[in-house]
């Protein structure tokens, strides 16, 4: 499958062409280039290496947004042997950019709920971009409730823009169909792992996000606004939105060190888009781990972990004297 | 500083209001209406339009002064302070935003918090501070809230927030985002333990604020004409290319589609958290419990 190649990709995506002329030379002709061919296949594995290790923040950016980035869908069907899809939120209807079921990973049951993406404008069309409506959190909140009374574990893939500004959403409540898996996510008796795939787009992706564990691929971002709109909201210029992408520190290698996260999932070398099946495999040995080590613990212990978690996030300076003054 | 020193030291121009080039500065002119109000009537009304019921914004202090129990407020001195850990700048850096922040409001942040009497029942509050810094939800006003609801866990008593707020503190980056999961998850403790939670959403409260404690009340009220909403306004225009409706993410608009229980005049906004404080709290001490 040819990939459009990003701007930073060129270089090494002219050499995988140059290769596969001179394959197509030495099957054609009686010329053997094997030498040849060989030499530049290194070539090309180390200026992607050298290009994949010092990516930009923007680089980083392009990658979780990709196009042909495996979705949500797609990798829980590539790491459970079994997985069955389910739909709706009872309420008001099934909301596509929010998907979710059953499956089994090796001896595990679990329940996985994604955002999801579609990968060209017909499928993101039907997808809404990978921005739900509050019936997409309200599903994903029905799927958490019947993991936690079956005792399944619950694994959630994040990847959105973000919770979608529109018309309906607001009337239907936005706001608190967030807040309400917010709240409700923090007391779940099973254990939680989150996984930002791609794009971790503020309220909307936190919206699936309150885990014991969580984990983001390496060329994945996670941030409270996108930089288009810090840039346009505190930049007051749509054209900083490079700066606004350094400035959120939203990589993983940032997130991990702010504490927010518990490990980074290496991608493919190259970035997951190019190998589905590789990226997949790697999530599945973190998931697997986990499940294993999550197996033995209560109620209790797990949701007193998560609420730990949450409550420890913030960095601030505390002077306090508690002085009680009264007026 | 206690909440007289900043009664006192207010004198500026407060926010929401404009005042009119007259000697004396005794007149404002109505944002809504247009209306000349004699700024001593617009004060005795809660700062509410005499003309037309416009909600002028106000301090966490005229709020206190509006709704309880005079003199009775005492607020919590945890001295947190916001520091620039991601040291961010935009067109200017967060540590001078949040310099100027401070001396513009006269508060450390845009969480102001205690407990007050409110018609002679003692209740925990907790009041964010619009001009500072659009009362944006970073890692201070976050944790202040944690800890009021944490407060309310233990002295069990009724727990009342106004919001009026943008959202999250960008300038906090990840951290502020994480915000609303925390004082959510502190909202579930508080649910165990049976204490009333009362949500007051004034104008405006937006993004990471409603979308996290802001709409999780037990009752959820609203100021009139108050925007309430998880997008912008100009958000959503852009996204779907249209006007949007007049009246949109406003307070009646919300409780048209059932996200709130009522839109409530400042003017009777004590009575009505009187109320339903009472009626949620089976040990109601307060005067108009005593029947
Ligand atoms: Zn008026």
């Amino acid at each position: 499958m040819i990939i459009k190649p990003l701007e930073f990709e060129k270089p090494i995506h002219d050499l995988y062409i140059k290769i596969d002329e001179l394959k197509r030379l030495s099957q054609e002709g009686q010329v053997d280039l094997a030498q040849e061919i060989k030499k530049i296949e290194t070539r090309a594995k180390t200026l992607k290496k050298e290009i994949f290790a010092h990516l930009t923040p923007q680089q980083i950016l392009q990658i979780a947004r990709h196009p042909n980035r495996p979705d949500s869908f797609s990798l829980a069907n590539l790491i459970c042997d079994d997985f069955i899809e389910l739909h709706g939120d009872r309420h008001f209807r099934d909301d596509p950019s929010m998907i979710g079921g059953m499956g089994q990973i090796a001896s595990h049951r679990v329940v996985i709920i994604g955002h999801q993406k579609g990968h060209d404008t017909k499928e993101n069309i039907y997808r809404n971009f990978g921005m739900p409506h509050p019936e997409g959190y309200r599903k994903a909140l029905r799927l958490m409730k019947l993991a936690e009374k079956f005792g399944l574990p619950i694994v959630t893939f994040i990847d959105t823009p973000g919770a979608y500004p529109g018309l309906g959403a607001e009337e239907r409540g936005q706001s608190e169909a967030i807040a309400r898996n917010l709240k409700e996510m923090t007391g779940i008796h099973v254990p939680i792992f989150s996984v930002v795939v791609g794009e971790g787009g503020s309220g909307g992706a936190l919206g699936i996000g309150v885990a014991n564990r969580i984990y983001m691929l390496e060329h994945s971002v996670y941030s409270v606004i996108s930089p288009e709109g810090c840039a346009s909201i505190l930049f007051r210029d749509t054209d900083k939105a490079d700066i606004a992408a350094e400035q959120l520190k939203l990589t993983a290698k940032d997130i991990l060190e702010l504490g927010v996260i518990d490990g980074i999932v290496k991608e493919p070398l190259g970035g997951g888009h190019h190998d589905w099946h590789c990226q997949a495999e790697n999530i599945k040995k973190v998931i697997l781990k986990d499940l294993a080590s999550y197996k033995r613990k209560d109620t209790k212990e797990i949701t007193e972990e998560r609420y730990e978690k949450f409550r420890s996030f913030g960095k601030f300076m505390d002077e306090s004297k508690t002085i009680k003054k009264g007026d | 500083m206690s909440i007289l020193d900043w009664f006192n030291k207010k004198e500026k121009p407060e926010q929401g209001i404009k005042k009119l080039d007259i000697p004396g500065d005794l007149w404002v002119k109505c944002y809504s209406c247009n209306s000349v109000l004699y700024l001593k009537d617009l004060v005795a009304n809660s700062k509410v339009c005499l003309e037309c019921q416009y909600h002028f914004r106000i301090t966490p202090q005229e709020r206190i002064s509006y709704i309880f129990d005079h003199g009775s407020f005492t607020q919590n001195e945890n001295q947190l302070k916001s520091i620039d850990f991601l040291n961010f700048s935009d067109t200017e850096s967060y540590k001078k935003r949040l310099e100027k922040a401070t001396k513009k409001s006269g508060s450390i942040d845009a969480f102001v918090s205690g407990k007050a009497m409110l018609s002679g029942q003692a209740v925990n509050v907790g009041i964010m501070d619009f001009s500072f810094m659009g009362g944006s939800m970073g890692s201070v006003v976050g944790e202040s809230i944690t800890r009021l609801i944490e407060m309310a866990i233990k002295n069990k008593l009724p727990l009342l927030i106004f919001t009026s707020s943008g959202g999250a503190r960008m300038q906090e980056g990840i951290l502020s985002l994480m915000q609303m999961a925390k004082t959510s998850a502190a909202l579930s403790r508080l649910d165990s333990v049976g204490v009333p939670y009362i949500s007051i959403l004034c104008d405006p409260t937006t993004g990471g604020t409603s979308a996290s404690f802001a709409m999780l009340g037990d009752i959820i009220m609203a100021e009139p004409g108050a925007l309430i909403g998880f997008a912008g306004p100009r958000v959503i225009e852009q996204t779907i290319r249209q006007k949007l409706p007049k009246g949109f993410q406003r307070s009646e608009f919300l409780l048209e589609h059932g996200m709130i229980d009522m839109v409530v005049n400042r003017r009777e906004l004590k009575d009505k958290l009187t109320l339903s404080v009472r009626l949620l709290s089976p040990k109601f001490s307060g005067k108009q419990g005593k029947r």
